[in-house]
């Protein structure tokens, strides 16, 4: 394992730089893929499918071609030769106990961008319109004529997996893709002799990222060279070249991908859509610039949703309360079809039940199951704050069981601080922590034990309202990831990442970066991390990236893997300028590299700081090539590629404190801490950002979101007046605190931040909100908590069933509840 | 096609336009001026805010002749002479902004809260900005941005945008 370098006095790293990003963004001049306008330019509408399953039995698409402003209108059959084959699944998880074989194949259906002869869920696009304006091409979308022949709709996981169900996919003999298991120790043995097993059933409905920009794509093609230009609103371009180059057989050397101004994506950027291959399809196939822009109310149907997960989670313990074992089953809804990483988003989860405490025996299985709904992928955490809502939602119903303060239970469980690896129970090895200090540095900002005092003393009320207190001591895994390791999780891609830095001759540098951002600010932080390797400031530093020309290597950003692989990747680059620049200014000075030290941001002989050499100045004789050393090449600059050893885990504790108005059932969040630890910080600044708008989300998904479908696979929040995004007037201040634990995979330290708070905040609020409803008798409530639910919850506790449809969602202690019945919303 | 005349960051526009143009799209693709986005299709997002008379509009909720003869702003005609507003630049001290596709809009909505001369408490704030929505900060930068700009502007400023908190 590689070990944290002593720590170089730092002038930029750690500040809280202000981010140089913004003037751009500030000003109106931040250039989105919808702000490219090209001459000649047509725009593309699609036709989506009103109805979850069906045949197409016809389509006329004759009184549309007669519209103003109509070029062409195409179906699937009629863009069936475009395709060299059908979109990718790049992990297909196979039915296996891991890390054994495959016991048998994927089940991945063909999904085509334009359906040739069925869909399998509302939005899916049946044809595509091709116009001068965006309105003369929605306009014709609406004279496109579709009969659909119905079929049965499967509406949920439960209807997935009955016996005699409808099979989605009819070349499978059910709608599973793959039962996946992984067993540590002896678990059967452990829960049958533990004398105390504590079991829960969650579920996490599907969510809709919202990235306030949404999906869009503009095509540049020169025809007569065979080359297109793709600017896309992606977290991926990299990938994006290598998938149109797989799907529609476009040399990768004719194909430049660029990620402009990118409004954020949380995942559901994370993808490669049937519009984007259609769009370059069309490019291609008319010799013309190509424009679409979804539209919001699209999206709902159209991008990626995240979760959509029923849990079964057991812990087995002794009567103190200290864990013995995990045993956990998921059930997981795909969608309709395998979507890019879509099946191996549970598995992201499934190494890490235990969290920040292990155990002595543990199992994870998880059957992911074809719906008629939108696929399913990334969203923000990804699998793992899934795994992480079930351990800290059961860790407290642990602490209700033995009669114990949920703080003692977690405190008493913690692994102990470790700086080295670590394995554990889910088989992976933790890089470093220290859960303890966390936990109690968040229980003195929140000023835990008085608030537990005023709830004892107050039977749970503070001026009527029900008091609730949670807390989540939360672990993720970042740095996506390990190549060998995504191997044998069968991950068609790898994990490292690349970058290279030129020293130009007038003193600036240029780092251009693998990763590709959408808002996190890695122009800000790269220049620090530059800034101080080469001596140098934050503003002599450009950082190029999201250009598939420019950064000619890259795998782009999620998976909170920009800094711990991407920012060590530059980190290594900038050593490697400097180990020339030690030889370089050797030479010049005349002196043994051994008599050199970098001091102040500059080399200079021992003993003589006078005579020295910066980098700056170095540039410029290495790039005359005047007087290079023997057998060194001019020019200064370098380039690294770092394939992490293992992840990076982030750790941290949040604490919430609610308060719940009993007759109204609306939920106030009164104070929120996180004490979060993602190893070594470079900007303070931004680490705040990250975690804020992540605890944001988190909270979202705790008490207002949730996709809703009906029996017959409409979606029911199908916009964002119906889907509750919250804004600033519903999410309360933060207060903020960290504590460092440097990782000990990579040579930096860092871990990573970005998905951090929307993985600690879910169960920290959900913790919260329960404990405020046991002071009226309530034994369980799931997510979200919406106003109505707790009001539900509160009638149904106090013997006072309210009338019509019972509440959603909701596991029991029991598992007994049917989380998928969720037809019939009034 | 109707002809439309308005100011729009200080410059006198005219334009035949459709009667169903949107004056975000008349703002984006008829006059290029790209800074203002469109973030959803149903008023909720407020990505699209401008000033409209000095008051905040989602400019998707606006006919382009529905402005006819108004006075528009939006955030390319904010900074003045290479200065920056003091409101772009209290979004830049506190870190709120990150993909910065909101941005537009909620500088826009944040402007036209404070020249309403409305009260600059946090729950003011948090209230006032209802109507737009951000999914990267989590909003407690935003609405530090806003209350520090307020407090300079109404230092140094008319009692146009005196507003009394309480």
């Amino acid at each position: 394992m590689t070990q944290v370098a002593e720590p170089e006095a730092t002038r930029w790293v750690g500040g809280g730089l202000k981010r140089k990003e913004d003037p751009k963004l500030i000003t109106g001049q931040g250039r989105y893929v919808d702000d490219i306008t090209l001459p000649g330019m047509l725009y593309l509408a699609f036709v989506r499918s009103p109805v979850a399953h069906a045949n197409i039995a016809s389509i006329d698409t004759s009184a549309a071609k007669e519209l103003p402003g109509v070029v062409a209108v195409y179906t699937g059959p009629e863009l069936a030769d475009e395709w060299a084959a059908a979109m990718p699944c790049a992990w297909p998880v196979t039915s296996r106990t891991y890390p054994g074989e495959p016991t048998a194949d994927a089940r991945v259906p063909d999904h085509w961008p334009v359906a040739k002869d069925r869909v399998r869920y509302m939005g899916e696009i049946v044809a595509v319109v091709v116009a001068d304006s965006r309105e003369h091409a929605v306009d014709a979308t609406e004279a496109v004529d579709v009969d659909y022949d119905e079929l049965p709709v499967v509406d949920s996981i439960e209807e997935a997996v009955a016996d005699g169900g409808h099979v989605i996919h009819e070349q499978f003999d059910s709608n599973e893709l793959y039962t996946w298991d992984l067993r540590n120790g002896d678990v059967e043995r452990v829960f049958a002799e533990a004398p105390v097993v504590v079991s829960e059933r969650y579920f996490h409905p599907r969510l809709i990222a919202n990235a306030i920009e949404p999906r869009g794509i503009v095509v540049q093609p020169v025809p007569a060279q065979g080359e297109l230009t793709v600017w896309s609103a992606t977290q991926i371009p990299h990938f994006l070249r290598v998938f149109f180059t797989l799907i529609l057989g476009i040399p990768e050397t004719k194909l430049r991908v660029i990620a402009p101004e990118v409004g954020g994506g949380f995942g559901s950027k994370l993808e490669v859509y049937a519009e984007e291959f259609t769009a370059v399809a069309l490019s291609r196939k008319l010799g013309v610039p190509i424009k679409w822009t979804e539209a919001r109310s699209e999206g709902y149907l159209a991008t990626v949703q995240g979760r959509g997960v029923i849990q079964d989670m057991e812990v087995a313990a002794t009567e103190e309360g200290k864990l013995l074992g995990v045993r956990v089953k998921l059930q997981a809804d795909m969608g309709a079809y395998a979507s890019l990483c879509g099946p191996g988003i549970p598995i992201l989860g499934a190494f890490h039940y235990h969290g920040v405490y292990d155990c002595e025996a543990y199992s994870f299985t998880c059957t992911s199951v074809f719906t008629n709904r939108t696929p399913t992928d990334a969203y923000r955490g990804a699998g793992r704050p899934e795994a992480t809502y079930a351990t800290e939602r059961i860790m407290d119903a642990l602490a209700r069981r033995v009669g114990k303060d949920p703080a003692e239970v977690r405190a008493m469980n913690f692994i102990p601080p470790f700086d080295q690896p670590r394995m554990t129970a889910g088989t992976l090895e933790y890089d470093s922590g220290n859960y303890q200090a966390a936990l109690a540095k968040a229980k003195e900002l929140a000023g835990y034990d008085e608030l537990r005092r005023e709830q004892q003393a107050g039977d749970g009320r503070r001026d009527g309202k029900l008091l609730g207190v949670g807390i989540s001591s939360y672990m993720e895994v970042c740095g996506w990831a390990p190549s060998q390791v995504l191997a044998t999780l069968q991950y068609a891609g790898g994990g490292w990442e690349r970058a290279s830095i030129r020293c130009n001759p007038t003193g600036k540098v240029t780092v251009v970066a693998g990763t590709s951002p959408h808002g996190q600010g890695h122009s800000t932080t790269f220049s620090q991390i530059v800034a101080d390797a080469l001596g140098v400031t934050p503003d002599d530093v450009e950082v190029l990236a999201g250009d598939t020309s420019i950064a000619t290597w890259g795998l782009d950003s999620y998976g909170s893997r920009s800094m711990s692989a991407g920012g060590v990747a530059i980190y290594k680059a900038a050593e490697r300028v400097r180990e020339k620049a030690r030889v370089l200014a050797a030479h010049e000075l005349e002196v043994a590299e051994e008599d050199l030290e970098w001091t102040d941001g500059k080399f200079q002989v021992k003993g003589a700081p006078d005579r020295a050499k910066t980098v700056p100045e170095l540039a410029l004789s290495a790039w005359a090539g005047h007087n290079m050393p023997e057998g060194v090449d001019p020019v200064l600059d370098a380039s690294a590629v770092f394939d992490p050893p293992n992840w990076t885990f982030p750790s941290g504790t949040h604490i919430c404190v609610v308060e719940i108005d009993p007759d109204t059932g609306s939920t106030r969040i009164d104070k929120y801490v996180a004490v979060d630890d993602c190893g070594t910080i470079i900007n303070p600044l931004v680490v705040n950002g990250q975690v804020m708008g992540g605890v944001a989300q988190g909270i979202a998904e705790a008490l207002y979101e949730e996709a809703l479908y009906d029996e017959n696979g409409t979606l029911l929040t199908g916009n964002m007046s119906t889907y509750r995004v919250p804004s600033a007037a519903e999410l309360p201040g933060y207060t903020l605190d960290k504590t460092v634990t440097p990782s000990s995979t990579n040579p930096m330290g860092v871990k990573g931040i970005g998905e951090t708070g929307t993985i600690a905040a879910p169960p920290a609020v959900m913790n919260a909100v329960a404990d405020a409803l046991r002071f009226v008798g309530v034994e369980f409530i799931d997510k979200p908590a919406s106003a109505e639910k707790i009001w539900r919850v509160i009638q149904e506790a106090q013997g006072q069933a309210p009338a019509g449809r019972a509440p959603e969602g909701g596991g029991t202690g029991a598992a007994s509840m049917t989380p998928e019945e969720e037809g019939g919303v009034a | 096609m109707r002809r439309i005349a308005l100011t729009v960051n200080g410059v006198r526009r005219e334009a035949e336009v459709e009667p169903r143009l949107l004056l975000v799209y008349f703002l984006r693709e008829t006059l290029g001026l790209t800074g203002t986005n469109v973030g959803c299709d149903t008023s909720s997002c407020g990505s699209c805010t401008v000033l409209m008379d000095g008051k905040s509009v989602k400019s998707c909720t606006v006919l382009a002749v529905q402005a006819d003869g108004s006075e528009v702003t939006t955030i390319e005609g904010l900074a003045t002479n290479g200065q920056l507003h003091p409101l772009q630049e209290a979004f830049r001290n506190n870190h709120g902004l990150q993909c910065g596709f909101c941005t537009p809009g909620m500088i826009m909505a944040g402007l036209g809260l404070i020249e309403s001369g409305a009260g600059m408490d946090e729950e003011e704030v948090r209230l006032g900005l209802e109507g737009n929505l951000c999914r990267c900060t989590g909003y407690q930068n935003i609405v530090m941005a806003i209350q520090e700009a307020a407090g300079q502007m109404r230092q140094s400023a008319p009692a146009a945008v005196q507003g009394g908190s309480e």
